[in-house]
């Protein structure tokens, strides 16, 4: 590999100088990475900071304990929850109204943005409309899709479609419009029909880009939970929330946050780190 | 009738479709290149060369005009033409062997058939031992050889490239001239070949196509007549060398000028 590409060494300005001896390890260079016990101690710490500022604020009475508990009373909270039960029920009915409502919006999302992508006329068959509804607020269908589905999960599942699929379509419609042109085009000289070429061309190529939006709308589905069980719920991380709010049971409030942040974080990580193992190949480095 | 493998007669290419808003790209234009035969398309930036290119290829369409192949009208992609672009085509998610076996998806080949393909062209353009490498495991000139491997793998009857080193540095740009020097000269087919690099065309080609600035028409025809087989530093010292590159610069200069 002698040509071209700079090699990180040779593009980090003084290391060739400095030679042998132990660099210092220098963190604010622009765009240049940064030991890894770096990076990671960093965000650690972040939070570390935060908790504690959190602990220190309620401990002093800073604020008063029904505004905001302390981080004590949350933990608290957390094992009543866990022992009564309570929490794996809101769990389960959460995590199940997430994952059917993505699911639901994704299975819809990929072929029309793929069709979107690729045909002008599906662009402008479909893009009109759904420009139009995404930006119709999620919350304002909630009466609407009790009158039309009643207050059962589907209802919850409906929600979480209206949120995310709009988004989801057009995302999915960009990802596979960056699959250069060129690389369509040599493949028309290899002799394929535009058919095989969708196959065995776009569709991989546009694949990572795909996948980061699943990662990115998944997250969106977190953030509409609490609307879609905002009414018409008896079970559900986003309904235990709703309800401590009409008791100022603020240490649940917190607790219900947390654990939603907490699982969106860790969908997040899993689809971040599915991409490094599906698609090594698309991995830039900086 | 002027005889060809290609023949490109009264080519127009007017983008736009708002009357006033039209651009042409080629105006009236014609060429030939004959059978193993190594043509350039040299002009200023912006000159057409490359659209010329693409409507050979069957990637753009002709506004007004014909080009023919073996005799038959243009009218699509297909696999009788190769074609090397600048930008890097590869398949990313494809190692290098499996990038070149693509090409061969529709030759009718079996899969040994088409290893053995594969190996002779990757010993070709020199990357034995890069069989299982990723594109971005490759260095650019790299990618390029892989590309050419790509495209003479399934023996397309022509081959077309648009500036396939104009992204490359010089170093690496000069290697890959001697390489495409030699591997043309062992296996010889029909090129026509993009390039805004003077040096390069005349290295490589038999004849050379000077166009003007857009509107792109042909400008000059210059017949390389320097001795095969040619290599960067013999051919580069030759005098004749010397005041042909003079010449096709003096005729692009006045191009230039705007």
């Amino acid at each position: 590999m002698s040509d071209s590409r700079p090699s990180s060494a040779a593009s980090q300005p003084g290391a060739a100088r400095r030679g042998r001896r132990a660099a210092p390890v220098r963190l604010l260079d622009l765009r240049t990475d940064i030991p890894r016990r770096w990076y990671i101690g960093a965000g650690v710490a972040f939070i570390a900071v935060f908790l504690f500022a959190w602990a220190v604020a309620t401990w002093l009475h800073w604020v008063s304990p029904i505004f905001l508990p302390g981080p004590d009373a949350v933990l608290a909270e957390l094992q009543d929850q866990a022992t009564s039960g309570v929490l794996w029920a809101d769990l389960w009915a959460s995590v199940y109204r997430i994952t059917v409502g993505w699911i639901v919006s994704t299975l819809l999302a990929v072929p029309i943005g793929i069709l979107m992508g690729n045909f002008r006329l599906f662009e402008g068959l479909f893009e009109p409309f759904v420009d139009l509804v995404r930006y119709m607020p999620a919350v304002a269908f909630v009466p609407l899709t009790i009158l039309w589905l009643g207050v059962g999960d589907t209802q919850k599942f409906a929600i979480l479609f209206i949120g995310v699929f709009f988004q989801e379509v057009l995302l999915i419609m960009d990802n596979v419009k960056t699959v250069p042109r060129d690389m369509i085009q040599v493949s028309y000289t290899f002799g394929l029909s535009r058919g095989e070429i969708l196959r065995s061309v776009i569709l991989p190529a546009a694949m990572p880009g795909i996948w980061d939006t699943f990662r990115i709308t998944i997250g969106w589905a977190w953030t509409y939970l609490v609307v879609a069980e905002l009414v018409a719920a008896n079970v559900g991380l986003g309904y235990r929330i709703m309800r401590a709010q009409r008791f100022l049971e603020t240490d649940q409030i917190i607790l219900g946050i947390l654990v939603i942040g907490v699982l969106g974080l860790a969908t997040d990580y899993l689809f971040k780190w599915s991409y490094r193992r599906l698609f090594p190949w698309a991995l830039q480095s900086r | 009738m002027e005889q060809g493998k290609l023949l490109v007669e009264n080519v127009w290419k007017i983008f736009g479709d708002r009357r006033d808003a039209d651009v042409v790209a080629v105006q009236d234009l014609s060429l030939a290149v004959r059978d193993n035969e190594f043509v350039s398309l040299v002009g200023p930036s912006g000159c057409g060369k490359s659209t010329l290119l693409m409507m050979a290829a069957g990637l753009e369409s002709i506004s007004a005009g014909d080009i023919l192949f073996d005799g038959t009208p243009v009218t699509g992609p297909g696999a009788d033409r190769g074609m090397v672009f600048q930008s890097y085509t590869l398949f990313p998610w494809l190692s290098v062997e499996e990038n070149i076996r693509f090409a061969l998806k529709k030759s009718g080949l079996g899969r040994s058939e088409q290893g053995a393909l594969v190996r002779e062209h990757i010993q070709l353009v020199g990357l034995t031992g890069f069989e299982r490498a990723y594109p971005n495991q490759l260095s650019g000139g790299m990618r390029q050889r892989v590309a050419i491997a790509r495209a003479l793998v399934y023996k397309p009857r022509m081959l077309l490239m648009d500036e396939p080193f104009g992204a490359l540095d010089a170093q690496t740009r000069l290697q890959m001239q001697e390489l495409l020097l030699q591997v043309w000269q062992a296996h010889r087919t029909t090129v026509l070949f993009v390039t805004h690099d003077v040096e390069e065309a005349l290295l490589l080609s038999d004849r050379i196509y000077v166009m003007t600035a857009r509107p792109g028409r042909i400008k000059a025809e210059i017949a390389v007549d320097l001795p095969r087989p040619r290599n960067l530093l013999e051919t580069e010292s030759d005098p004749r060398f010397a005041a042909l590159r003079r010449q096709v610069l003096t005729l692009i200069r006045a191009e230039a000028h705007i």
